[in-house]
């Protein structure tokens, strides 16, 4: 076997998107529609502080109204992406944009979106690394990696015993196979990020039935971006 | 899928199958999914495909900048009462190429083949050869498919951004795509396509990617033109069975040596070339100061 990843056809015819870059465009959409998902619901409020060519080469690109597009939970191919910044107004979503330094690691191609709805904020950085394709790479202070090509229960708890058995036992009483999973805590005994990446959907019920566990902070399905 | 096409050629011909059958059943056991269900969505993409040609012919498309935008309609227009130099055929490839360029550029929907920014080459060329020659769909699927085994043998052995290796790692990779799967469409044998891909992409080696104000428009919509130019050019080569004196594979990894070796002001910067004409740097100052990022959005309540 071959130990570089596999192209498929439509990698190369595709992906079906509003221009007009991939990276700045295609990639921006599923940055803001992970960012959403992660909020759970439809900001009310939205600061998107834009990075290196983000903020350079962004506006040009579209990438403003593609972040807000994903946000108001349209797809990359939505022929609406151009009218999003008027849709969010009408929507009732309040956006701020503004530049910022998000370090030297930092990808040129970086945001942090802060968003708000309700009493809920949540704060998510990521990038979009081309082509398409992006990396979520903080949640709420937490260091993490996902790319959003495969479904993910995000799950934010207390650090204790058997956090992880329960949520891998929710899911496998639900049949769903883990791909990848991650685990990031601030220090012990505090509160730790659990992300599972799954090879199918995570039904509503499992980040419901999770949220009743008094350990668990939030816990959110956020489904795959990709075709 | 393959690792060149020297590999692709020789299976076409020990198999005696076309291209594009090799590549449909090498996707179905990489990805696990049905002939019917790949084909299904690679119509999909077709459709795509024709639905930006036909916006971009039809009426004036301007880009989101403002500073390109309107041209394959001005040409399309053109074409009605003029007899072009470039003959109807590439006349009309040409003006489709634009028009999903200008389409892409407007923030209109399109599919990356391979990239956004080279997206009007392949359906320009496989949509013009269905009005001239009249393939079905099914043809053109096909020839998708031809088109992603060429272009993934690209990936593997170079690159198709644009950022890594220039233009000639899009449009020149979006063209020798094209031409390979043109090639195929008409009639021409495996080793013949290879052929085509390798003439194509041979005149695009070097083409450097410098976007002005580092926007997928100037001076990308006008080589998309080109791209089906070239390609043109190679498909009628080697369907006459001239052939390239250096094989596809050697040209694909003189373009990935091109590629390293090239300067990063010709790699996406917009730090050279075009964009760093005195006019190139007018049009990103009026682009670029005129942000939006330090305006909001108000939020009306609408109940």
């Amino acid at each position: 076997m071959s130990t570089r990843p596999t192209v498929s056809v439509f990698d190369i015819i595709g992906p079906i998107m509003v221009g007009p870059s991939s990276s700045h465009t295609a990639g921006a959409v599923r940055l803001g529609l992970v960012a959403r998902a992660i909020l759970g619901a439809q900001p009310a409020e939205a600061l998107i502080e834009l990075h290196g060519s983000f903020a350079h080469t962004g506006r040009g690109h579209g990438t403003d109204k593609a972040l807000v597009a994903g946000l108001l939970g349209m797809k990359p191919a939505d022929e609406r992406i151009r009218h999003s910044l008027e849709l969010a107004a009408t929507n009732g979503m309040r956006v701020r944009f503004a530049e910022a330094d998000l370090g030297q690691d930092a990808h040129p191609n970086s945001v942090r979106l802060t968003l708000s709805a309700g009493q809920r904020t949540v704060q998510v950085e990521g990038a979009s690394i081309g082509g398409g394709m992006i990396r979520i790479t903080r949640i709420e202070g937490y260091d993490v990696l996902f790319t959003g090509e495969h479904d993910a229960l995000i799950v934010v708890a207390e650090d204790r015993p058997g956090t992880i058995h329960t949520v891998t036992g929710l899911l496998l009483a639900h049949q769903i196979n883990i791909a990848f999973s991650r685990v990031e805590r601030r220090r012990r005994g505090g509160e730790a990020i659990m992300i599972f990446e799954t090879d199918d959907p995570i039904p509503a019920l499992i980040p419901e039935s999770l949220t009743d566990f008094y350990w668990v902070r939030w816990a959110r399905h956020v489904p795959k971006v990709t075709d | 899928m393959f690792d060149s096409l020297a590999d692709m050629v020789a299976q076409a011909e020990a198999r005696r199958l076309p291209l594009h059958e090799l590549v449909l059943e090498a996707e179905t056991v990489n990805s696990g999914q049905s002939r019917l269900q790949l084909r299904t969505r690679m119509r999909e993409r077709l459709e795509v495909m024709r639905r930006a040609a036909e916006q971009g012919i039809h009426r004036p498309v301007m880009s989101l900048s403002g500073i390109s935008g309107g041209n394959a309609h001005r040409f399309w227009q053109w074409l009605a009462d003029h007899e072009p130099l470039t003959g109807p055929i590439l006349s009309r490839a040409v003006a489709r190429a634009m028009a999903v360029n200008e389409v892409n550029a407007g923030m209109g929907c399109i599919v990356a083949t391979p990239t956004a920014g080279s997206a009007g080459i392949l359906p320009a060329v496989l949509l013009t050869l269905q009005e001239a020659r009249g393939f079905d769909d099914e043809a053109l699927v096909d020839a998708l498919f031809t088109a992603a085994g060429i272009g993934a043998v690209i990936i593997r052995r170079a690159s198709v951004s644009g950022a890594a290796g220039g233009c000639q790692a899009e449009t020149g990779s979006a063209a020798a795509m094209a031409a390979g799967a043109a090639t195929e469409l008409l009639g021409g044998t495996p080793r013949q396509a290879a052929q085509a891909v390798a003439i194509t992409l041979k005149n695009m080696l070097g083409l450097v990617c410098d976007p002005v104000a580092g926007l997928v428009e100037v001076p990308c919509v006008k080589r998309n033109a080109a791209g089906a130019a070239q390609c043109f050019i190679a498909v009628d080569l080697a369907l006459a069975g001239v052939e390239s004196v250096i094989p596809p594979d050697e040209v694909i990894d003189a373009m990935a040596s091109i590629g390293r070796h090239m300067d990063e002001r010709f790699k996406e910067t917009a730090q050279g070339g075009l964009a760093a004409t005195p006019t190139g740097r007018r049009l990103a100052q009026i682009v670029l100061t005129a942000g939006p990022f330090s305006a909001s959005v108000g939020s009306r309540s609408t109940g």
